[in-house]
């Protein structure tokens, strides 16, 4: 047992991966020598190898597409895109080609690429680099879409994500990368990856988030027991497919639900979350299924993004309002 | 706004100006013979001429030589009859769009019959000699145009990918698939059966995409085993070739780090002479090549297109002098290589393909709308599951059986 952060947990992660199975690679930008921007890939280079541990041009179509023919020839490519924001050059081949493939080869031709993307806000960053992409993906079939939230969720899911034959948008809460420490069993059995968690039991309301609004959403619940209210928790740690399963019998159990996260609310993903629970647990709402998340404006400057950003203040606010209705 | 189209300076000489000569100084006019770079072994008057870098036959005997060159008449033909078909098949609607690829057969079929095996192929949407030559029934061709699928063959199997719609998207494909076989120690080994190539087709519209920059920029960096071939066919659509380059476009590549050669796209000895040469350095472990096929789209870019709106019909009939059969059959018969039965033999099996294409159209399997779900992923997700089974229900719940296709 030894106490890990993020960082950490994800680069033991990779490293074991790469140990398994030497069809793993991989490939970004600066994840060599420098092991990453955020030292992701600290040391996989010097153990692994050039041809394994991959500094790319400074080309995030190049990487994505050039991971899809290795992809072919029986790799496992792990691409690393440097932030958030510098995803959209691969756009295309991650929306066209990456999540297609499978489909058009009429499954003759497996797709085994994960894409980390550390996402979301919080570092002060400047323009591009703390954006939360996750809808654009998660509304692209043939792709799977998770994101860590601590750890050792983060030790076990890159593996899981690596083993999957399905290409898996990978994300990562930046800010929580060198934050946190936990306590990691690598002997221990992992959840499986396209599965939610309960992380917080309560009676009161269903409290639902994912990456770096997980941590925000367990402080928050924290908050609201010194005030009597007892909140559920549940990390949803898969967005493409969703495991609403837990979701449901939480819901059916407190008969509130405020869906919270750092993206944009418009056609986010808690838009979809909240449809479902209306789908499935209509007769057991005792109020709406609400939303907290970024506003619909684009990321702000960074001297005003803790306004900006969904807060413990903010969900609290949204939790009072459901518990009111 | 002014109607008047914007003025067009007079290029001013860069003499002394510090910024070098002038590109056309450097580059010379875009001529449509493709200029004095032009590789080409077979004249459009059927005449052999030598090229000092490049030539066709030298390892043969002369009987194995004129088999190959027959062979390159049967293919070429063959796949020209696999065209007329599909265009004729388009017009009685049996096909919804058709890319024709007529005047191109010389490019495709002499790269297509320069690989090996091993060697793996990269195609745009248009590569239908390239798929014959891979061994691929030209009717699985016709799925992806009918809409009973996007593709129908094994890439795996085939070595030849899967049609690419997004323009260049393959070629960064190709470069990926070139450095897996560098980790695999199947370059520069020296052993013919092992060294492998990958070779990834476009067109002179895609050279301006980002994808097809990026993959040059990647083999070039990794020293990548792949074969750029680009046919040069003059038009993406309606749009000629100088609205997407000012130099000519073999030229590029050495901007990126590596050779590249124009050959003449409709003389099938100089390109599978070009195109063997360029797969057997990468096979060897030297890299990259950009090879542009000079040649002319003689049709039009599908069957939904009409280039009489926007290209004069003396630049066909220019073209059509310079045909790629033509010129190969005039070879043959006036050196006595060919005989009549020889070409026959070939007609009638022109004329069984096209009834194989004809009967085994109408034959290709209809999808089943609840064949959508099952592809999507390698590991089937709960929730497609299940809406593939609310499908079902639905289809079910009507009187036409759900796998015969919802009613009417």
């Amino acid at each position: 047992m030894t106490k890990v952060t993020l960082a950490k947990g994800l680069n033991a992660g990779l490293r074991k991966a790469m140990e398994d199975d030497p069809k793993v690679l991989v490939m970004g930008e600066d994840v060599g020598k420098l092991g990453g921007v955020f030292r992701i890939t600290d040391g996989l280079q010097k153990d692994f190898g050039e041809d394994r541990v991959i500094d790319s041009p400074l080309a995030e179509s190049g990487i994505i597409g050039t991971a899809v023919g290795m992809a072919m020839r029986g790799y496992r490519p792990v691409c690393e895109i440097q932030f958030d924001g510098f995803v959209y050059p691969a756009y295309d081949q991650i929306v066209s080609q990456v999540a297609k493939i499978h489909f058009r080869s009429k499954g003759r031709v497996k797709m085994p690429v994960v894409i980390r993307i550390p996402f979301g806000g919080g570092i002060g960053a400047v323009e591009h680099h703390s954006e939360s992409p996750e809808a654009q993906f998660a509304h692209t079939p043939g792709l799977k879409v998770v994101a860590c939230s601590n750890p050792v969720d983060g030790y076990w899911m890159i593996q899981q994500a690596i083993a999957c034959d399905d290409p898996v948008i990978f994300l990562e809460p930046k800010r929580q990368y060198h934050a946190d420490k936990a306590d990691l069993d690598t002997s221990a059995e992992p959840q499986p990856l396209f599965t939610s968690r309960v992380v917080r039991a309560g009676s009161d309301l269903t409290l639902l988030a994912y990456g770096p609004m997980v941590k925000t959403c367990l402080a928050s619940a924290e908050a609201a027991a010194g005030e009597g209210k007892s909140i559920e928790v549940v990390d949803l740690r898969t967005l493409s497919p969703l495991d609403l399963g837990p979701v449901y019998a939480s819901v059916r159990k407190t008969g509130r639900a405020v869906v919270a996260h750092e993206a944009h609310v418009n056609l986010g993903m808690g838009a979809e979350v909240a449809a479902r629970i209306t789908e499935q647990c209509f007769y057991s709402l005792e109020s709406p299924v609400l939303r907290v998340g970024g506003f619909d404006t684009p990321y702000p400057p960074s001297r005003i993004e803790e306004q900006w950003l969904p807060d413990l203040d903010r969900v609290l606010d949204a939790v009072d309002r459901s518990l009111a209705y | 706004m002014s109607e008047s189209p914007l003025p067009v300076p007079a290029a001013p000489s860069r003499a002394g100006s510090g910024f070098g000569p002038d590109i056309s100084e450097v580059f010379g006019p875009h001529a449509a013979d493709g200029g004095p770079d032009l590789v080409q072994l077979l004249t459009p008057e059927g005449e052999r001429v030598e090229h000092p870098d490049f030539s066709f036959g030298t390892d043969l005997s002369g009987d194995d030589e004129a088999a190959m060159i027959r062979g390159f008449y049967r293919d070429m033909t063959l796949t020209r009859r696999i065209d007329t078909e599909a265009t004729a098949l388009q017009r009685h609607g049996e096909l919804g769009i058709w890319a024709q690829l007529l005047g191109q057969e010389a490019a495709q079929i002499g790269s297509g019959r320069a690989l090996r095996r091993q060697d793996f192929a990269f195609p745009t949407y248009r590569e239908h000699g390239v798929a014959w030559c891979r061994g691929i029934d030209p009717l699985q061709l016709l799925g992806l145009f009918r809409g009973v699928d996007h593709g129908d063959w094994d890439p795996e199997q085939a070595h030849f990918g899967l049609y690419t719609i997004v323009i260049g998207a393959q070629t960064l494909h190709a470069t990926g698939y070139a450095m897996g076989l560098q980790r695999d120690g199947d370059v520069g080994t020296g052993d013919p059966d092992r060294d492998a190539a990958v070779v990834a087709y476009f067109g002179d519209g895609a050279s301006s995409q980002g994808d097809v920059n990026e993959a040059f920029i990647f083999a070039a960096s990794y020293n990548a085993p792949v074969v750029f071939f680009c046919q040069n066919n003059q038009w993406a659509i309606s749009e000629p070739i100088e609205r997407q380059s000012k130099i000519p476009l073999f030229h590029r590549a050495l901007g990126f780090g590596f050779p590249g050669v124009r050959v003449d796209g409709n003389d099938v000895l100089a390109t599978y002479a070009v195109a063997k040469a360029a797969l057997q350095r990468a096979r060897d472990g030297q890299g990259p090549t950009l090879v542009e096929a000079y040649t002319y789209r003689m049709g039009a870019h599908t069957t939904t297109d009409d280039p009489t709106r926007y290209r004069l019909s003396e630049e066909l009939e220019t073209w059509k002098l310079k045909d790629p059969i033509q010129r190969v059959k005039a070879y043959l018969t006036r050196n006595g290589l060919a005989d009549q039965a020889f070409l026959e033999a070939v007609n009638i099996e022109a004329e069984e393909l096209g009834q194989h294409l004809r009967e085994g159209c109408h034959a290709l399997p209809e999808p089943s709308p609840l064949d959508v779900f099952d592809r999507v992923y390698a590991e089937q997700t709960p929730e497609l599951a299940e809406q593939r089974a609310g499908y079902a229900d639905y289809l079910d719940s009507f009187d036409v059986p759900a796998e015969t296709g919802s009613p009417r």
